[in-house]
Parts: structure tokens; C-alpha cells; sequence
């Protein structure tokens, strides 16, 4: 919403300036988004200065000059005026702009076969002075001024444009803006002006509103007015239009956007003896198309509402009138609507056609349906004033009442709200100033509510008013108490937070990437979920949300692989989606590790990255998270997207739940980059059922002995099911298994392989001697030869 | 001199004589080893006389201690004077690069989310959570924004379904209504998270993240609101005294709505916050509307209270002086390294919440 200081002086007697009133208006919830000087008709009249005067090629009376206009470029002006000359300083008019004088819009045009980019211009024509002989010749002051604007500096008015919350549809007329500022002791609401014309002539056109089923429009009130001459508006109208950033068109046209932001009260103008017999108020039929005052064809649909004739359909009520019976400047009598719809199915219906006018974006927020003879009034004053013409009684039918609304009030409500003792008078002397109609019932305050204020349905709309006019800064701050009830972060937060922190201490950074993907991608990676599509994409490369942090991670890890940064670990901790169903989601902490190979270094050729780097990683942040290695077992079946061999999962003891993934991803996807997964709420389930407290710590003095192992087993044998065989056989007594070789080759069957491991041996009670060493050694070996079918290497 | 005493000078003159450490083990061997020379002579006390064995037994004794205190420093000065001799060549160049070692780094909006969970905790908020993906009655309906309303414009929602009720969240304030449906007043949380909105350009992306703060109990008015939020962004901002500026607004879910600007100004190009005579749009709050208590079953005659929504992502960049918000999704690792934070780096109410 736009204004301009004298415009609000329409309405409101006051003597604050602009910049204390840009203050007020923020403080009481209409903000300032913008201040900008205002632009007008002479705004485009730029000081020049003529560079070279060169000889027109073509013709003897002209020069074709090279001007500056405060540009990189000079530019070609030709020019007939007999004082054109080097270094002369005079105004220019750029193409575009309108020639006060006679009002001809200048164009790129070619005079005698060169090309003129506007014009330069006499003191007559700019309407100084009747001084028509040669080009206005400016003193040195202006030397400066090159590329100003000659008129624009000496005005200094500004636009102020509010960013008005869709709840106030009143403030989007500046009479709205008017009377919040005398609310707030900011100056004196005028009166409106009573309207002195004489109504004589007789309405004689027919109009209807038919009550279909959803029928928008409520109210269609309108006059007629004959025997007019629309010309162009006068400068102070055409002013207003313009600061507004709206193009002047007629005077018809600009009087009805004139009301429109002065009002919030949309008006229509049509041309009345384009009108074919009567007026019928109704909804489309599927199908019914017109052109709209856009110069757009639209078709519509069942059940919009139009302003139709017994030709078909004028206009999309409340939000673009028609180009059929649309006004022009030799119209001579005209049909002026102002009618009420209803704001929904203003707004179902522009949505439906993609359509936007600042009448629809009004009646969608709601207009005063009490506001037609005054809409009406003010109009036709105007254009009374501007084309003369006979004006018609106005016809109003409607077909719904609007009853106010009145709202029992305690005023107490206020101070309880707020935390500020208000007084009872001062909350009843800012409704009133408001428009609020307050009959004080004892302690509760009967308030109706003003027409023009929709937003306002119960107490706490009326204390919020109350509150906003007062000042936000007159209510106290009261400390916050430093006490918790309850703990911050509840059980799996903690994990959340933990796991964070852990894996990135494992030399991971963070990153955040969107919670959608790209389906192609995200597809390799989605094993057996549904893709979630989302409807309206912001690109179609992120059209699903994610099934897995995989596809962003490495998206991101080969951006920066392109970037040339070789060696990275990104990890990201958030959520996945199973389905498109609020709360199906899990959360994932998901690594990876990428090693660029670098020949040439020998520090680095030690120290490379494989499975077991990455096993490490996640096993270590599981050991963080308090999932000891006897808590889980390792196994082999892994996702799709994970290598076959080279990968693994962890689930826990039970096998009821994974905990995670780690290996190398499918060289099908991409090569040589290893991951990892945890999978967070599966771990904290795990983690509650299994709880464990710390038992107290024992250890044991006597004397440890390791015997070491070597068994040749078939190589598809797993480690895992050696330890676990051992460990087994005393828990007591086995203290430590270590593998520490594994052995294919040389004196080895082909199909076997052997597998070398430490055993330390201790007892809780005593020292145990060469006997029970033996003892357990031959348990060892026996045990393992059974149940795996492995042999001791000998 | 006995053969004894001749045996003993000897052994003396061999320590003596000698710098080499094998010289000096074998010359242990010889002398204190099971076999060696002090053994053998202890061998001989059987064939002795009482008296005899008492004197020699002294004897040994007394030439085994002698042999074992020159044994020793010797011992110590041939193994210093090795390891002098080693240590002298065991010069290396330490300006080599050292092993290298990776500490991971926090994404500043993880980051800026544990030192606002702390700031809250102090003064008696929980943390709370909610779905990504949410329904159409929880974002908007529940909170008080009416079907086909221009408020509901401003959201510019991500649907996944084509009757458009499964949408990505637009605001963490559906929290606030899962929080008291599944629960009794009062309730005092904040609720984090990332929400989306399909806008994208300078200073917009589809995702970006909230901070939800709601406070309801029996007597919570405006002025604990002010209280709260005074208190955070000093404690956020960590100085002493903030310019801070309420200012009327609208939202559908709070009435009377605020927005909240604090002052700031600029110096060498740096943004300094809490003083200056420009106003920096933070966040929006307001008390929380009747309507929205009614349709999560909490009474509106017996309570009330104040809510709040941050732009987390906001904060982070004006705390730490990040000047693009979309470099924040772009996870390009010059950008995680530099403005990430080191794991360790915990805030915590009793270290502070930044180094």
C-alpha cells in the first residue's frame, strides 16, 4: 500500500511531520517497508549536457548531437533548436515521457534518416515559461546535476509504501491509515465530505443479482452518468495515480483507482452503451470464456462469478472487468459499479485463472460492504468535477444483510493480557477513536464492531487493538525464572546430540543438505520404500524427499571433488522418509570417506582408507554411544547400494534390530567411496530395553598367560564365529581374543585359509598352572574343531 | 696375594679397562652368573673349616659387593655413553609435516541449535520435536489460518499429495500443537527443526530452520514474553545490553502479534549487534490465540501464554558473520571447515556458550 503525505492530509489534520508519522505508523503495526521520493510526470526530465553538436547529414535547420546524460554512453539527439552547441547544459526528455505542453508521448523515432533518442526541450514545452525560441540554456549551477532529474530535486516528496498484514484491509485506503494515526493522538480524522450532487436523471438499466447456490456477490450498487467527456486526468490526479506506480489512463479510469487506495473501496467503470440490455449478477457455466481488461482470453470454469449481459459474460466480479464494455476516452455515458463479494470465492476463483488486480487482492481481504454510496459519492463528485455529466440515482441490490458484530467486553482482559494495568477510559477512548461503538454495560463493555474491520471477532482482536495503540514499549519485561521442572533434552535427544558430536570427532564434517532429491539418484538408493513425490518441486531435481541421506552426501562430495579437494568426510545427521504420512520418518547419521590416491606420497601410502577405516569409525561412535562390541554382531547382508563383499551390517545381539551399515558403496553407483549409516532410533530402542547400570569394577591380580592359536578353516569361514565359539567356552577364564593374522597362500588349500589368534587366559581366584593352561588350550582347540570344522594348523 | 685376591684385581681391571657394554655383560656372566666366579667360591665354603668358612664367607661377601658397586657404575657410564653416542645420531628434521590428524566439524546450525537449547534450558524449557512432513490441519488449520485465506499465501507450501492436506512443514509452530494435544498444561518448550517453503533465491531457500518457543501456565502475559526474548538474544549475542524494539503485527496463531527488531550498526564493515540506530527484523511472537488453545483442548479462561518463531539460520549468520544463507546447504568443504565448530566445542551454561 502506497501513499503520499498530502494524501493522508485528506483525511487527517495533523501537524506531525512525515518521518515522526513513518515512526507511528511502525509502532502501531503498519510497517514501513519502503520511503522513496516520489515519482511523477516531470520526474523524467533529466539534466544534459550537449557534448558535440554535430551538422544533421540530412538536413541544414538540424543538429544531430552527442548528449550527455549522466550515463556511460552519450546518445544522439537531433535537435532543430538555433542554440544548440558544444557545452551547452539544457534539459532532455527521454523517450517515454510526456511533453507537458501538448501532452505527446515522445518515441525513438528517425528524423531525416537518423535515428533521435528523445528530445531536448524549451522552457514552453516543459510548460516555465512562454519561451519557445531555442533549447533551455541552464547556468553552471547545474553542471553537477548531470543525469538528475531538474524537477525531482526542488519537490523532495516522498512515497511511503506500507507492507499492510493481510488481517487490515482497511489500512489499504489511506483513509484506513488516517484513522489509525488519530487513534494514536497522531492528528483529527476529518469528516468525509458530504456530497453535494444532485441525482436526477433516471437508472434505467436493469441489473440482477441471481441467488445461485455459492454466489459471490452480496451487494452490487451503481449509478449511471451520462453525457461525460473523459479526457486525461489533471496533474494533481495523474500525480496520485503515479505515486501509487499505477499509469494514468483517463480520468474515468484513474478516478475509480483513485477511490480504490483512498476508500479501500474497488469501483468499475463500464462503458454503458456497450452494455447489451441488462445487467445479470451470476455464475459461469463451464466453458464461458471473455477478454479481460489484460487483453487475456480466459475460459472458465462452473460456478465463478460474473457481471454478465445478454451477450455473454462483461466481467470476473471483484477481480478484472472486461474489455467488451471496458471504458475509453471517448465514452460518453457510463455504468459505475461498487459491489461486495465474498472474499473466499474471490480468492478460489483468481487462483483457479492465475489472476491478480488490486481489486481482487482487496476483496479477498475483505472490503466494507457498507462502504457502496460512499465509494460511490466520492467517485462521482470526481468525475463530475473532471467530465461533467449527469449522474443516477444509485441502484443498490442486495441480496444478503451484514449485521455488525458486537463483542461483550471486560476490559480487564487487557491488563491480564498485557501484564500492564490499563486504564478502563483509555481502553473506551481508543475503540472509539477507531470507529468501535462501546455501550458500558457495569463492568463489561458492549463493542460493535466498525463495518470496515472484519478482521476483529472476539476479545482478545479488541485487546490486541487496544495493546498496538498504547505501545508494545509501555508494557514491563519481567525477568524469566531460573528454575527446570523438567529435563531439557529427553532420551533420545541425548543420543542425538552424542552421536553428532561423536561422529564428527571421527574427522567428519557436518553437513546439512535438503530433505528432498533427486529421483533418479534417490531411486538407486530407496531399496523397497515408496519415492515421496512432492507435488510442486522447486526444481525438478529435487522432486522426492530423500529415502536416504546417500544421494545429497555424495552429490555434495562430488561437488567438492570438483572443486579439487581429494580427501573428504562429510557426514550428515537428520531425517529419512518411509512414506508420505506425517511421522513416517527415521533419523540417520549417515559418513562418508573419500581418499584421493596420491601416488607420490609415501606418508600417505601407509595410511589408506578401507572397509575396516570406516568399521572403525562407526564402531568407535557406537562404543561412544555406549553400544559395547558384545552388545552387537556383525553381518553380511547388507542394502543393495552397499558392495556385496566389502560390506557389513551391525545388528543387535538379538538380531531384532540393525543398528547400522558400514562398507563400500556399489562401484555400479560410484568407486572407491566408503559409508556408514546408524540408525538412530533403533539404537536408542535398543539402548532402553538393554539398560544396564555400571556394575562395580573387578579385576583380577593373578597372573595372565596368552596362548596363541593358528587354525586353518574354509576361507568362507568368518571370524566372527571363531571369537564367538571361543568365548564361549569360559567366560570366566578367556579373558581376550585377538585375531592377529589371517593367511592365504603358500602351503595352504586353496579353498582354506588360516586364521592366527591370541588368547589370554586368566583366572578370577588363582594362578593357574601349566595344567590348567593345557587344559583349557585342548578345550580350545577341541570346541573349535567341532563346531566349525576347522583344524588346528600344526 | 691369594689366588683369590689375584682373581678379584683382575676382574677390577677388566671392568676398568673396558667401554663396551658386550664386554661388560660377559664380564657380569663371569663373575655373578649361576656358574660364575662369586658362586664357585661359595662352592668351596663346604670343604672349610667353621672358622675357615666364617673368614672366607666374610671374604666373598665383602669382594661381592666391592665388584658389584664397580659393576655397576660402569655399567651406567658404558650405557650413558652408548646412549649419548645414539641419541647424537638420532637427529631428525621435526619441521616435517606431522601425522596427520582430522577432527570433524558441527555445522554452525547445529551449532547455533545447542547454544539456544542451553540458553532455554536455563530458564526452564524442554526440548521438543515434530515431523518434517505434517498435515494441513496441524499447519494451518489448528493454527488458527483459515482455508483460502491470504495469510496462507505467504507460506508458499510444498504439497505431497495432490488434494493438498500432506504438506513439508512451513513452520515449526505445528509442534506447539502436538506438544499440547499429547500433553496437560503447563507447558514451557522449544521446539527446532528444519521447514520448508518453496521460495529460493538470495536470501530464501526451500529449507531453512525454526526456533517454536510456547509458554503457557495460568498467568503468562506479554511481559514475560518480553522477558524471555530480552533475555535470550543477550544471552545468544552474549553482551550486556540489547536495543530491542516490539513491533505490532500479524500472525494467526498469536494475538496481540509482534515482530521483533533489534538494533544494530555497522562498523568496518562488521555487523555489531545491540547498539546502533538501525533495526534488524529477528522474529515474530505474540500471545497465543484463544482459537488455537480451543482446538488443542486447553482452556482459554484458565490459560494463556506467549509464543515464538526465530529464524535459526538468521541467527547463525549474524552471530557469526556468514553473509550468504544459501552457502549454508552448499556444503562445500572450504566453507564446513571454516565456519564449522570443533566437536569439543560443547556450549554449556558453565564454560559459556562460545570460546
Amino acid at each position: 500500500m502506497k501513499f503520499t503525505k498530502d494524501w493522508l492530509d485528506v483525511h487527517l489534520k495533523t501537524n506531525k511531520s512525515e518521518s515522526q508519522i513513518i515512526q507511528k505508523l511502525n509502532g502501531i503495526g503498519l510497517e514501513v517497508e519502503k520511503v522513496e521520493p516520489v515519482k511523477n510526470e516531470l520526474s523524467d526530465f533529466i539534466v544534459a549536457k550537449i557534448i558535440k553538436a554535430n551538422k544533421h547529414p540530412n538536413a541544414d535547420r538540424l543538429k544531430l548531437c552527442d548528449v550527455d546524460i549522466g550515463k556511460k554512453d552519450t546518445l544522439k539527439v537531433v535537435c532543430g533548436a538555433p542554440n544548440a552547441k558544444d557545452g551547452l547544459l539544457t534539459i532532455y526528455a527521454p523517450p517515454g515521457s510526456v511533453i507537458p505542453k501538448n501532452g505527446m508521448k515522445l518515441e525513438v523515432s528517425k528524423i531525416r534518416g537518423e535515428t533521435s533518442y528523445g528530445m531536448l526541450c524549451s522552457e514552453s514545452e516543459l510548460k516555465l515559461s512562454n519561451e519557445s525560441e531555442g533549447i533551455i540554456d541552464l547556468n553552471d549551477k547545474y553542471k553537477t546535476k548531470i543525469g538528475k532529474s531538474f524537477f525531482g530535486e526542488k519537490k523532495g516528496k516522498n512515497v511511503i509504501e506500507l507492507s499492510i498484514t493481510p488481517n487490515r484491509p482497511d489500512c489499504l485506503g489511506v483513509r484506513g491509515i488516517a484513522r489509525d494515526l488519530s487513534a494514536s493522538n497522531f492528528g483529527k480524522l476529518k469528516e468525509p465530505r458530504k456530497s453535494k450532487v444532485k441525482k436526477n436523471i433516471k437508472h434505467n438499466l436493469k441489473i440482477k443479482i441471481e441467488k445461485n447456490k455459492n454466489q459471490a456477490c452480496s451487494i452490487f450498487g451503481s449509478c449511471i452518468i451520462k453525457n461525460i467527456k473523459n479526457i486525461e486526468s489533471p496533474g494533481w490526479l495523474k500525480n496520485r495515480i503515479l505515486a501509487l506506480g499505477l499509469r494514468p489512463i483517463s480520468a474515468v479510469v484513474d478516478i475509480t483507482n483513485y477511490v480504490m487506495f483512498d476508500l479501500n473501496r474497488p469501483l468499475h467503470a463500464y462503458d454503458l452503451d456497450k452494455i447489451k440490455n441488462k445487467i445479470t449478477v451470476r455464475n459461469s457455466k463451464k466453458g464461458e470464456s471473455f477478454k479481460a481488461l489484460d487483453n487475456k482470453d480466459y475460459t472458465l470454469d462452473k460456478d465463478m462469478c460474473v457481471i454478465a449481459d445478454d451477450e455473454g459474460v462483461l466481467g470476473l466480479g471483484g477481480i478484472i472487468g472486461g474489455e467488451r464494455s471496458g471504458t475509453e476516452i471517448h465514452t460518453k455515458n457510463i455504468l459505475l459499479e461498487a459491489a461486495y463479494f465474498d472474499p473466499t470465492l474471490i480468492r478460489k476463483t483468481a487462483k483457479k485463472l492465475d489472476l491478480n488486480s488490486d481489486a481482487k487482492f482487496r476483496f479477498e481481504r475483505g472490503v466494507d460492504p457498507q462502504s457502496i454510496n460512499a465509494g460511490l459519492d466520492s467517485a462521482v463528485e470526481l468525475i463530475l468535477e473532471i467530465c461533467g455529466g449527469e449522474v443516477s440515482k444509485f441502484d443498490v441490490q442486495q441480496i444478503k444483510k451484514f449485521k455488525d458484530l458486537e463483542i461483550k467486553f471486560d476490559p480487564k482482559m487487557v491488563s491480564k493480557t498485557v501484564g500492564t494495568n490499563i486504564n478502563t477510559n483509555e481502553i473506551k477512548k481508543i475503540l472509539s477513536n477507531l470507529g468501535f461503538t462501546i455501550k458500558t454495560k457495569g463492568k463489561i463493555l458492549n463493542v460493535k464492531v466498525p463495518s470496515w474491520r472484519p478482521d476483529i471477532f472476539g476479545e482478545i482482536d479488541l485487546v490486541e487493538e487496544v495493546i498496538r495503540i498504547i505501545g508494545f514499549e509501555k508494557i514491563k519485561s519481567i525477568e524469566p525464572d531460573k528454575k527446570r521442572t523438567k529435563p531439557t533434552l529427553n532420551f533420545f535427544q541425548k543420543h542425538f546430540h552424542l552421536a553428532q558430536r561423536s561422529v564428527a570427532s571421527k574427522g567428519y564434517l557436518e553437513t546439512i543438505t535438503w530433505s528432498f532429491t533427486d529421483e533418479k539418484i534417490n531411486n538407486k538408493f530407496k531399496e523397497k520404500l515408496e519415492s515421496v513425490k512432492i507435488i510442486n518441486p522447486i526444481s525438478s531435481d529435487l522432486n522426492v524427499l530423500r529415502n536416504s541421506l546417500y544421494p545429497n552426501l555424495i552429490f555434495y562430495l562430488e561437488k567438492n571433488l570438483n572443486r579439487g579437494f581429494g580427501d573428504q568426510a562429510l557426514f550428515e545427521i537428520g531425517p529419512t522418509f518411509t512414506g508420505k504420512k506425517p511421522g513416517q520418518q527415521i533419523t540417520v547419521v549417515c559418513g562418508i570417506k573419500k581418499q584421493s590416491i596420491d601416488e607420490d606420497s609415501n606418508f600417505k601410502k601407509n595410511d589408506l582408507v578401507d572397509v575396516f577405516h570406516i568399521k572403525k569409525d562407526l564402531v568407535q561412535s557406537l562404543a561412544e554411544l555406549e553400544i559395547r562390541k558384545e552388545d552387537f554382531k556383525v553381518e553380511e547382508n547388507t542394502p543393495s547400494y552397499y558392495h556385496p563383499g566389502i560390506s557389513g551390517s551391525i545388528v543387535s545381539k538379538d538380531g531384532n534390530l540393525v543398528l547400522g551399515y558400514f562398507g563400500a558403496l556399489h562401484p555400479k553407483i560410484i568407486s572407491n567411496i566408503f559409508g556408514f549409516e546408524i540408525f538412530l532410533e533403533n539404537l536408542v530402542e535398543y539402548k532402553a530395553k538393554n539398560k544396564k547400570t555400571k556394575e562395580s569394577l573387578t579385576f583380577s591380580d593373578y597372573q595372565k598367560s596368552d596362548r596363541d592359536f593358528a587354525f586353518l578353516v574354509n576361507k568362507d569361514t568368518r571370524a566372527q564365529d571363531l571369537t564367538e565359539v571361543i568365548q564361549n567356552i569360559d567366560k570366566n577364564l578367556i579373558k581376550e581374543i585377538k585375531i592377529f593374522d589371517v593367511y592365504e597362500g603358500e602351503n595352504i588349500p586353496s579353498d582354506q585359509k588360516s586364521i592366527a589368534l591370541k588368547v589370554t587366559i586368566q583366572s578370577d581366584h588363582k594362578t593357574l598352572n601349566e595344567n590348567d593352561l593345557t587344559n583349557i588350550s585342548k578345550k580350545i582347540v577341541s570346541t573349535v574343531e567341532e563346531k566349525t570344522g576347522a583344524k588346528l594348523r600344526s | 696375594m691369594s689366588d683369590f685376591e689375584k682373581k678379584i684385581l683382575e676382574f677390577k681391571n677388566r671392568l676398568n679397562s673396558t667401554q663396551d657394554s658386550k664386554e661388560i655383560e660377559s664380564i657380569r656372566t663371569d663373575i655373578f652368573s649361576k656358574s660364575g666366579f662369586i658362586n664357585s667360591q661359595f662352592k668351596k665354603l663346604a670343604s672349610l673349616s667353621e672358622d675357615d668358612k666364617k673368614t672366607f664367607a666374610s671374604n666373598i661377601n665383602k669382594a661381592k659387593q666391592e665388584l658389584l658397586e664397580i659393576f655397576r657404575s660402569k655399567a651406567t657410564e658404558v650405557s650413558d655413553k652408548d646412549l649419548n653416542e645414539k641419541i647424537k645420531k638420532e637427529k631428525i628434521d621435526v619441521t616435517l609435516p606431522e601425522k596427520e590428524f582430522k577432527i570433524g566439524k558441527i555445522h554452525p546450525v547445529s551449532q547455533v541449535i545447542d547454544e539456544i537449547s542451553c540458553i532455554f534450558s536455563e530458564i526452564g524449557f524442554s526440548v521438543e520435536e515434530g515431523p518434517d512432513v505434517e498435515n494441513d490441519y496441524n499447519n494451518f488449520t489448528a493454527l488458527n489460518t483459515p482455508e483460502d485465506h491470504p495469510a496462507k499465501d505467504m507460506h508458499d507450501t510444498f504439497y505431497l499429495d495432490e488434494s493438498m492436506k500432506i504438506l513439508l512443514r512451513t513452520h515449526t509452530s505445528p509442534v506447539q500443537v502436538r506438544t499440547m494435544l499429547k500433553g496437560k498444561p503447563p507447558f514451557k518448550i522449544i521446539a527446532p527443526g528444519r521447514t520448508y517453503r518453496s521460495d529460493s533465491d538470495q536470501t530464501h531457500t526451500p529449507m531453512f530452520h525454526q526456533l517454536e518457543g510456547l509458554h503457557i501456565d495460568k498467568n503468562i502475559n506479554m511481559g514475560h514474553l518480553k522477558g524471555c526474548l530480552n533475555y535470550f538474544i543477550k544471552e545468544f549475542f552474549e553482551v550486556d545490553k540489547i536495543k530491542m524494539r516490539f513491533r505490532p503485527s500479524h500472525f494467526p496463531f498469536t494475538e496481540p502479534s509482534a515482530e521483533v527488531d533489534i538494533g544494530y550498526r555497522i562498523e568496518n564493515n562488521k555487523i555489531i549487534i545491540g547498539e546502533g540506530d538501525k533495526w534488524l527484523e529477528i522474529l515474530g511472537c505474540g500471545m497465543v490465540h484463544p482459537n488455537v488453545l480451543k482446538k488443542c483442548k486447553v482452556d482459554p479462561k484458565i490459560y494463556q501464554g506467549f509464543a515464538f518463531g526465530i529464524g535459526i539460520d538468521r541467527l547463525a549468520m549474524l552471530k557469526y558473520g556468514i553473509n550468504d544463507l544459501r552457502s549454508f546447504f552448499e556444503c562445500d568443504y572450504r566453507w564446513l571447515n571454516y565456519y564449522g565448530f570443533d566437536p569439543l566445542d560443547v556450549p554449556t551454561n558453565y564454560r559459556g556458550l562460545s570460546k
